[in-house]
């Protein structure tokens, strides 16, 4: 097992690269779902202002 | 036979689309790069020249094809918004812009941690790397030009515009290996004579870029929501779509 995680001796490049690409894909997702969500807010703010202009 | 286009331009189509095919992209694209990273860390043998290091081209080549795919992408569909005024191709290429961006980063640090134990640096002003990092720049610029305008639209359309006029840095990057001499290496996976890579350690390949293209998928979609709210807060299906 310890054979597999030093790589051949090139642990510290091959884990940092696994994990930066680990910290793109998170980011992807919390990103996306933050736009999301923030989109919803400013949509249903939109509404309800309409909903309050109309008699 | 034009009916599906149709469909694609209609805003609550789309955003009923996207919501749906969200848990199935991730679910797959979580199984296929499962089952990448299992297979090319653990059990593909090591490369005879680079040895165990020869697997950072697990993340390193299905970002790398990422980030021009998603930059052609962003930019037929900016054509479209612009040919047709389709608003659904500004959600889209608005929406690819990040994640685009995202993968340009990650092919170039992974690639410079790739570079510095094979060539002896990180970073080189090489043909290819340097066409990478002007791609990185071409996403920053139509991100930040579309957030530039108080007018929305009208931001959309400098961005689309940007975005087409950028597509000519595509075939720069991609052929950059073969135009000048480059410290990088050229095609392994599509050649004429086929791929010049045994199966044991294609086949992990071929399955993490697949999960990665799901993977923008899936991502994508849940932005093009965003992005089509944004763009149709004053209609009526909005109302009825923000309520439930």
């Amino acid at each position: 097992m310890s054979d597999f995680w030093s790589m051949g001796g090139y642990a510290r490049y091959v884990w940092p690269c696994f994990g930066f690409a680990a910290i793109v894909v998170a980011w992807n997702i919390w990103a996306a779902r933050r736009s999301l969500r923030a989109a919803k807010q400013r949509a249903s703010r939109t509404v309800a202002m309409a909903a309050s202009e109309s008699p | 036979m034009w009916t599906w286009f149709y469909k694609l331009a209609s805003p609550p189509y789309v955003y009923d689309v996207a919501a749906r095919l969200i848990p199935w992209l991730f679910g797959v694209a979580a199984l296929t790069i499962g089952y990448g990273l299992i297979d090319g860390l653990g059990i593909a043998p090591p490369d005879y020249q680079q040895g165990e290091a020869f697997r950072m081209i697990y993340v390193h080549v299905p970002a790398a094809i990422l980030s021009v795919t998603i930059y052609t992408l962003m930019a037929v569909a900016s054509a479209v918004a612009l040919i047709w005024r389709i608003k659904v191709g500004h959600a889209v290429a608005a929406a690819s812009a990040p994640i685009g961006a995202s993968f340009t980063l990650m092919t170039l640090v992974t690639g410079s941690l790739w570079g510095k134990p094979m060539w002896g640096t990180y970073w080189a002003w090489d043909p290819r790397l340097t066409s990478e990092l002007i791609l990185l720049f071409l996403y920053a610029g139509v991100m930040s030009l579309r957030a530039a305008f108080e007018d929305p639209a009208r931001g959309d359309r400098a961005a689309a515009l940007l975005s087409v006029v950028g597509v000519v840095n595509v075939p720069i990057v991609h052929f950059s290996v073969v135009w000048w001499n480059s410290l990088h290496q050229g095609s392994t996976i599509v050649t004429l004579e086929g791929p010049k890579m045994p199966g044991s350690m294609l086949w992990p390949l071929l399955s993490m870029w697949l999960g990665f293209m799901l993977f923008y998928g899936a991502v994508l979609c849940i932005r093009v929501q965003g992005e089509v709210l944004n763009r149709e807060r004053q209609s009526a299906w909005v109302r009825e779509a923000v309520r439930s």
